[in-house]
């Protein structure tokens, strides 16, 4: 029996279903019928029609318990600030399952939408990117773990010894800090991207980096191509297409060869992941 | 003609109205308590939920305000949660027009009112302080006399964004110069309802250009029918009618089996409220100066006051109440001398009061009133208690209101705007 894999799958609505929240939480709940390990949800600041990916996440997060949720967010035109109180906020929510796909947007019809910025050549905005994630994960950081104290003898809520200042100064802005939001359930929730700035990385090169590398393959990829790739260093793939294909063919033959869950074992996404809970910068 | 009653709830803040000390109190941040606030002013027919915002934490002398609830989760991921476990409650959402792009922020809450089936809210709100914009991008880079106007053209952009819908949009003005394709639907409210909290006369302007209903501190009946009169007076040159913009005063409230029970109670309550330090730190917001030498049980500090611009507090909105902190010391030393109040009691007596107090029955004719006289159209009820806060006001109050035939016993339509009857 090989180690196991790992499977997520990138959700697709169309048509007007696409702005119903039914549709979506039907998706999410096929997905973790399927004991996938996350799903992922589509987004950009480039006005193709579609909802708010964070948003989705958060409203189908209360109707699931164990699948995790990663919804896209747009670095190049968006406050790191406000991105980590989302996705700690989803963490709260989700009791655990949140991550995010970091990506840029390097189209000036997309900067058009903003009016603020310029922006430059691709490579310079993933740079952009590093430092975005090293934010959020200094914010999530900002609050250690123990620091709301509740202490009725000095009349104190929390601790502001273990409240952090991140004081990040880059190329392309500071931030201050603290958070607003106390730190959330998993510590970090999961960056994920297709450069390797988090705990995941999407590319077709399982060499890529020394994270996990999950492979973007259609959903009609057969179980021994999979299992092939994984033998080669793919940690996991993210499937594109019929989730049903997915939830009801695809992952009963996984399971019978013995290469992925009959059930979930935990119940956070860096659960299903084997990712520890890092443990605080600050602290 | 018998006015109906809108009523909201406001989920406990950051401040000293939430006692984190009682035995009763929850989390702050676990999404379960805001599932319990949420789903007992739906059981209660109430017309909102709402969630106010801080973009950065508290600072006093330098350091963390620390005798306060500290923490908060993000406005539009909290809201999109909630929409999963209501089904009728809306859904207001406080969103700041200085920190923001309305690109963004039109998205956000056009997303947020399709998955609640048209139940979302906007507080909109405007700051301008270099504190909170060290958390930002762009810094403190508005001026104090621009914020007004930069959250009208932000508002105005992001209506032409929801009117739009999935097409083109151009928008140019002082603030904004900004096209290309807007990708959220039409939503089922077109437009996410709007509040607005300035007090102001900027603010006020401001909603009664802009707003769906406004959110004050004028609880009392000759306060609340002075401020009344005078935002639905502006109403007119805008081509508004009165009923088009909801005055709904914040409130505060504490039940009791009989009303002298109630002031027992809500005594006590103000007790825990103001904590000997948590009176020092108040005093200090006025003083503008260290006083922490002070004993909360003693008498008031015999300093004057630092007058100017006021540096002690920041991220505190409430500072520029006392506009001359030299005159408020004055009167506060001579209701000390005359009551003869320690600092502690001296700030329980001038900042703790809760706008209703009393029986049930009681405090149904003091809302009903209140309303029927012109002075608010219903209440933003603030509970000190999280998350079970509510429970008692909607167990008991509410029945009582709708046996009088002013409040609601069933959601009429679907969304918001029909709670609220507006368009």
């Amino acid at each position: 029996m090989g180690t196991r894999l790992h499977l997520a799958a990138a959700l697709h609505a169309t048509g007007e279903e696409a702005f119903t929240a039914r549709r979506w939480a039907e998706l999410v709940r096929e997905a973790e019928l399927g004991t996938l390990d996350f799903v992922t949800f589509g987004d950009s600041l480039g006005g193709r029609p579609g909802l708010d990916a964070v948003l989705t996440a958060a409203r189908v997060a209360p109707l699931t318990t164990h699948v995790g949720l990663v919804p896209t967010a747009v670095v190049t035109h968006t406050e790191p600030f406000h991105l980590s109180k989302a996705i700690a906020t989803l963490d709260h929510v989700g009791r655990g399952r949140a991550g995010v796909e970091l990506t840029v947007a390097p189209d000036a019809a997309d900067a058009r939408h903003f009016g603020r910025r310029t922006v430059g050549p691709e490579p310079e905005l993933w740079e952009e990117a590093r430092d975005y994630a090293e934010v959020l994960r200094r914010l999530w950081d900002s609050w250690e773990d123990d620091a709301e104290i509740r202490d009725e003898a000095t009349g104190r809520f929390v601790d502001r010894e273990k409240l952090h200042y991140i004081d990040f100064e880059g190329r392309w802005f500071k931030v201050r800090g603290p958070s607003i939001t106390p730190r959330p359930p998993q510590g970090h929730p999961l960056i994920a991207a297709t450069e390797p700035l988090g705990d995941v990385v999407f590319s077709d090169d399982a060499s890529a980096s020394d994270r996990l590398v999950f492979r973007d393959v259609d959903a009609t990829t057969s179980a021994d191509q999979l299992i092939a790739w994984h033998e080669q260093g793919f940690a996991g793939f993210r499937l594109h297409g019929d989730l049903r294909r997915i939830t009801r063919e695809l992952v009963p033959e996984l399971r019978e060869r013995g290469v992925f869950r009959t059930e979930y074992e935990h119940t956070t996404l860096r659960g299903h992941l084997g990712l520890a809970r890092p443990a605080n910068q600050f602290a | 003609m018998t006015k109906q009653i809108h009523l909201a709830a406001h989920f406990p803040g950051v401040n000293n109205t939430t006692v984190w000390s009682d035995p009763q109190a929850g989390s702050h941040i676990e999404f379960d308590s805001f599932v319990h606030l949420a789903q007992t002013a739906e059981r209660a027919k109430f017309d909102f939920f709402f969630l106010a915002e801080g973009l950065r934490l508290r600072e006093q002398g330098g350091k963390i305000y620390d005798l306060d609830v500290v923490g908060r989760p993000d406005t539009f991921t909290v809201l999109a949660a909630l929409a999963a476990v209501t089904t009728r409650l809306g859904l207001a959402g406080t969103i700041n027009s200085t920190f923001n792009e309305p690109y963004e922020v039109a998205r956000q809450f056009a997303s947020l009112d399709h998955l609640s089936d048209g139940r979302a809210a906007w507080n909109v709100v405007t700051s301008w302080d270099a504190f909170t914009g060290e958390n930002f991008r762009r810094g403190g880079f508005l001026a104090q006399e621009d914020r007004y106007t930069r959250a009208e053209s932000f508002l105005r952009t992001a209506w032409k964004l929801f009117d739009t819908g999935v097409g083109p949009f151009e928008h140019r003005d002082q603030h904004f110069d900004i096209g290309g394709t807007f990708g959220v639907p039409r939503s089922p409210q077109g437009r996410p309802v709007i509040l607005q909290a300035g007090d102001s006369e900027e603010g006020r302007e401001f909603a009664a250009a802009t707003a769906d209903a406004i959110f004050s501190r004028h609880g009392t009946l000759e306060a609340g029918q002075k401020f009344y009169r005078d935002v639905k007076g502006r109403l007119a040159k805008y081509g508004r009618t009165p009923d088009q913009l909801k005055v709904l005063p914040a409130a505060t409230f504490v039940l009791g089996d009989t009303d002298a029970d109630a002031q027992e109670r809500a005594a006590v309550v103000r007790r825990q409220q103001v904590s000997g330090a948590t009176a020092i730190r108040f005093l200090e917001q006025v003083w503008n100066r260290d006083l922490s030498g002070y004993d909360p049980n003693g008498p008031l500090p015999d300093v004057e006051p630092v007058t100017g611009e006021n540096t002690i507090a920041q991220g505190r909105a409430s500072v520029r109440m006392f506009k001359d902190p030299a005159q408020t010391v004055r009167e506060w030393r001579e209701r000390a001398a005359a009551k003869n109040l320690s600092i502690r009691d001296l700030v329980i007596d001038v900042s703790a009061r809760q706008t209703f107090i009393g029986s049930a029955d009681s405090v149904a004719t003091q809302i009903d009133d209140l309303v029927q006289q012109d002075a608010a159209d219903g209440f933003i009820l603030v509970p000190h208690v999280t998350p079970g806060g509510l429970d008692e006001f909607a167990d008991t109050v509410v029945p009582l209101l709708q046996e009088r035939g002013v409040f609601r016993s069933e959601y009429s339509g679907p969304t918001l705007r029909d709670h609220l009857g507006i368009r």
